[in-house]
């Protein structure tokens, strides 16, 4: 891990540490207390957006494992949300089984899965990969509204949803983590900060190293003894796990689930995520999804803004504003691919070095 | 083979053709850049709709002052200027500075270009579907085919046929320009290899902006053939691009002939799984193929197999 000069690492175990530094070390001081701070302040439509936004950071991190770290590229992020989701919510509705349980197993079943389509990876590179992958995505959508027990439709029709039953928090009433959005925070964000702590671990082992080499150069990884085929299908299957655990927190996180919420839109999204924020960055995952949960609704405020209370400017409002959050989206995936490929996870590296090497850069 | 059968295969023969004609020109368009650039266009469904919306609005002006034959024709011209403006544009300043940089990269930079095109095409003309003013291919009505015994009539369109030829046309018209024109021939030389063409003079930047609009162009075309074919002008229209992608695996990346053959077979795969299967496969069997080929057959039926060097 790259660090100022003048720390010296006289032991393996200080090299090893993930956070070597006291600045780094208040600094996740800093956030902590910030997290278990914020639901005493914010309000419910705060929370929300916070929990939103966990969900599509361990989505993110769970797809920056395979994209970023692993360098396979996956356009079907949303069949295997869906994987965990639909796994998640129907061992609920059939089984009984009380969410804890259902979330770990809907997680095992979407690593499955992931696996499972990782296969053809050996033989598939770049290219060919995104079209496979978007072939699972398609595929797994088609099961979603054919396979009528799925949600309990008899008709195929793709508006049916399947019902989530209520789960409690410690089987207490008051906490239902369907709609009530500080329970839910205890149970999302804490499952974030048990992923980051879990995926920047596993950078430091040896399969997460092979993740690395096998997107550097595979073939080279290939000659240092790296095995490819064994490491690419368990990069699917972990990288799945996570995205599994997402899909389900989004089931737990509602009433009811459809089709609509895993189209190929939300596998773009995702992907946008982790360019925007920086591949092969775990803190980028998480600056990637706040970005793109929060950008819909900073230009909804704005535009409400410009807007004032005109009813003829607000219908006009009402008209542009879909395809201006559409349009804005696709800017910045563009400015940021052209203009810092890297992402904001860069963007802040850069403005920390600014402030530090300030006023001498050189 | 009894009539009602022979009818239905005829039917459905008729039109996995006519479907996979369109099929067959999209998958082109994005063969041509492919082969030209490296790659893969995710926003070529958009360039279809962008195309087939000029193709409507030019129509729109030019109908009060022309009519007839001449109004399509100008109104073709008009949208093969602005697709080649668009082409060359997007050459210009998404693509060019992405060159050398990684496949993903390259990838999402196209998925970003399709979101700005849907925003733009939305905020300029909505959502709902909008009728084309006039008849872009020729033929009205349709025919009846008689099949002795058969229960029920066969009707069939014209509109399709002209479809198909128009297609045909075009592919001829793409063949002949990069056998025998000077810059046809200097986009095949820089496909087979970059360095050496350049090295005999031949502008990179010229054969890229080429392939670009003329991607544009064909895509236009099968878009606005598409909305001439069903209700109009709609936001459907890049779906039906997204259909093209199992297309050109199947006939392999960089093949103009795998495209055209590819797309045939997949539309034809398509509808006899719905006519005879189940009419809900239509949306997925294509990618069920894909898989195959995938595993099969990696570079498709056609395509040039790679050898990758560390």
């Amino acid at each position: 891990m790259p660090t100022q000069s003048g720390i010296f690492h006289e032991d393996y175990a200080s090299d090893m540490q993930v956070r070597p530094t006291t600045a780094q070390r208040v600094r996740i001081g800093l956030v902590l207390a910030l997290i278990v701070a914020l639901p005493f302040v914010a309000d419910v439509g705060t929370m929300r957006i916070v929990n939103r936004i966990a969900i599509a950071a361990i989505g993110a991190i769970g797809l920056n494992i395979l994209t970023g770290f692993t360098g396979q590229i996956s356009l079907g992020q949303g069949a295997f949300l869906a994987v965990g989701a639909y796994a998640c919510g129907l061992l609920m509705v059939y089984f009984q089984l009380p969410w804890t349980l259902a979330v770990i197993i809907a997680c095992f079943i979407t690593a499955v899965v992931g696996g499972v389509f990782g296969l053809p990876s050996l033989r598939l590179k770049g290219l060919y990969l995104a079209v496979a992958t978007l072939a699972a995505q398609q595929i797994v959508e088609w099961i979603i509204i054919r396979w009528d027990p799925i949600d309990g439709a008899v008709d195929g029709k793709a508006t049916d949803a399947l019902n989530i039953p209520p789960n409690y928090l410690l089987g207490n009433e008051a906490w239902r983590l369907n709609d009530n959005e500080y329970a839910f925070y205890i149970v999302g964000m804490g499952l974030l900060v048990l992923v980051v702590i879990a995926t920047m671990n596993l950078f430091r082992t040896h399969f997460g190293r092979a993740f690395i080499a096998i997107r550097d150069q595979d073939i080279a990884a290939e000659v240092m003894g790296v095995n490819l085929f064994r490491y690419k299908v368990m990069a699917f299957a972990i990288s799945s796990f996570l995205v599994g655990l997402a899909g389900a927190l989004l089931a737990l996180h509602s009433t009811a689930i459809s089709f609509e919420r895993f189209t190929i839109e939300v596998s773009i999204e995702y992907l946008a995520m982790i360019i925007i924020g920086g591949l092969g960055s775990i803190s980028g995952s998480i600056y990637g999804a706040t970005f793109i949960i929060l950008l819909p609704e900073v230009l909804r405020n704005i535009g409400r803004a410009i807007a004032g209370s005109d009813p003829a400017s607000i219908a006009e409002f009402n008209r542009i504003l879909p395809f201006a959050q559409q349009g804005v989206f696709g800017v910045v995936i563009v400015l940021t691919l052209i203009l810092e490929s890297e992402g904001i996870q860069r963007i802040w590296r850069n403005v920390k070095d600014y402030f530090r090497l300030w006023p001498f850069s050189y | 083979m009894n009539p009602d059968e022979l009818q239905k295969l005829i039917r459905l023969l008729y039109t996995g053709f006519s479907d996979g004609a369109i099929l067959a020109l999209i998958a082109l368009g994005l063969v041509l850049v492919y082969k030209a650039t490296d790659v893969i266009n995710f926003a070529h469904g958009e360039f279809m709709m962008l195309g087939a919306y000029v193709g409507y609005q030019s129509l729109v002006w030019l109908s009060p002052v022309l009519e007839g034959p001449l109004l399509i024709i100008v109104a073709i011209a008009l949208m093969t200027v602005i697709s080649i403006g668009v082409g060359v544009l997007v050459e210009r300043l998404i693509l060019r500075p992405m060159i050398g940089e990684s496949v993903i990269s390259v990838i999402m930079i196209t998925i970003g270009m399709s979101n700005i095109i849907q925003a733009l095409v939305g905020g300029i003309w909505g959502k709902s579907p909008r009728a084309l003013p006039a008849d872009i291919l020729p033929g009205d009505g349709r025919f009846e085919l008689i099949i002795e015994g058969a229960r029920r009539p066969l009707f069939l369109s014209h509109t399709n046929l002209w479809g198909v030829v128009i297609v045909m046309l075009i592919t001829a018209a793409l063949i002949l320009f990069f056998r025998y024109s000077k810059h046809g021939i200097a986009m095949r030389a820089a496909a087979d290899d970059q360095q050496a063409a350049m090295s005999m003079g031949i502008s990179i930047r010229v054969v890229f902006a080429l392939a670009w609009s003329l991607a544009a162009v064909t895509a236009a075309a099968a878009g606005l053939m598409i909305a001439d074919l069903t209700t109009g002008v709609s936001g459907n229209i890049p779906g039906v691009g997204l259909r093209a992608f199992p297309v050109i695996i199947l006939g392999g990346l960089d093949s103009i002939a795998g495209a055209i053959i590819g797309g045939f077979a997949i539309a034809l795969i398509e509808t006899f799984a719905s006519g005879y299967i189940d009419p809900s496969l239509k949306d997925v069997i294509p990618y069920m193929v894909l898989l195959v080929v995938l595993m099969v057959r990696p570079y498709g039926l056609f395509g040039q197999t790679r050898i990758e060097r560390v």
